[in-house]
């Protein structure tokens, strides 16, 4: 796989950068929105917590999108789509980004939730601040794992 | 020795783009108290460091690479400037005491935003190799 990286053909280039750049978008966002929520949970603040939401709405979803597209698109420009195909990295990274999702789109309607209560009550819901929190820095856990998949490729 | 320091030179990048991401939301407007900045900073330096002392490394480390290859070069000169541009919006951007939102001035906002332009382009070098 080492060999492989080096003489990767150049028209796998693009979708590579756009399968990165969305990861490293998506993980940027998850941890904006994880220190935020930190920070949300121990000053109970409203702004904070609305940072917190909005990360994931406005940087985590999207870069999730451009992500999984990017893999999809590399994975089919290196053969790798097909059913006969049983690598470790490759199951480790297409688990962690499905199963990412689910937990992003849960965590994104808790955060709604709470910026909604925020605008009628003033103050968030510390119960589901705390399970936001849980969940985002759960994922940022698998994306660990994930990135650690991608880059030393167990078989 | 290989994978381990990809990893970890991959694993600093992903820290250096959490950095600018959390950068980039206190120039659009986010509260910016003192916790979170410090987190962003720490982000971006280690990334920083990472990228640049384990990029080094594999650079060395690899046959097929030598520290004088062309887009190893231009990485080197894009990471100088985006520390450059990214030394000089660090400083326009000061936690209040409060932690509310601060104005950014032109400035500051150019110099930030030209880090992401400098970083993206950054990862661009390093996907596409060119002249590898």
């Amino acid at each position: 796989m080492s060999a492989l990286a080096v003489i990767r053909p150049h028209d796998w280039d693009i979708p590579l950068f756009i399968h990165i750049l969305g990861a490293m978008i998506l993980v940027g966002a998850l941890t904006l929105s994880a220190v935020s929520l930190i920070a949300a949970w121990r000053t109970n603040s409203g702004s904070l917590t609305r940072v917190g939401f909005m990360s994931l709405f406005y940087g985590a979803i999207p870069g999730w999108i451009v992500m999984r597209g990017g893999a999809q698109w590399i994975a089919h420009k290196e053969g790798l789509d097909n059913d006969n195909i049983d690598f470790t990295w490759l199951n480790i990274g297409f688990t962690v980004s499905d199963m990412g999702f689910v937990l992003l789109i849960v965590a994104t309607v808790i955060g709604g939730l709470m910026v909604r209560r925020i605008r009628r009550d003033g103050s968030p819901s510390p119960i589901t601040t705390r399970i936001a929190t849980g969940l985002v820095s759960l994922m940022l856990v698998g994306y660990l794992v994930a990135v650690w998949a991608m880059t030393t490729k167990p078989v | 020795m290989y994978h381990a320091l990809l990893f970890f030179h991959v694993l600093s990048a992903f820290f250096l783009v959490s950095g600018v991401v959390m950068y980039s939301a206190f120039a659009l407007g986010s509260p910016l108290d003192r916790a979170t900045r410090l987190v962003a900073e720490i982000l971006w330096g280690v990334g920083a460091l990472g990228t640049l002392a384990l990029g080094i490394w594999l650079a060395l480390n690899r046959p097929e690479y030598e520290i004088w290859d062309g887009w190893i070069i231009a990485a080197l000169v894009l990471w100088i400037a985006a520390m450059g541009s990214g030394a000089r919006a660090s400083r326009g951007m000061r936690p209040t005491a409060d932690g509310s939102p601060v104005a950014v001035d032109r400035r500051t906002m150019f110099a930030h935003w030209m880090r992401v332009v400098y970083v993206v382009a950054l990862l661009f070098v390093m996907v596409w190799k060119p002249g590898a």
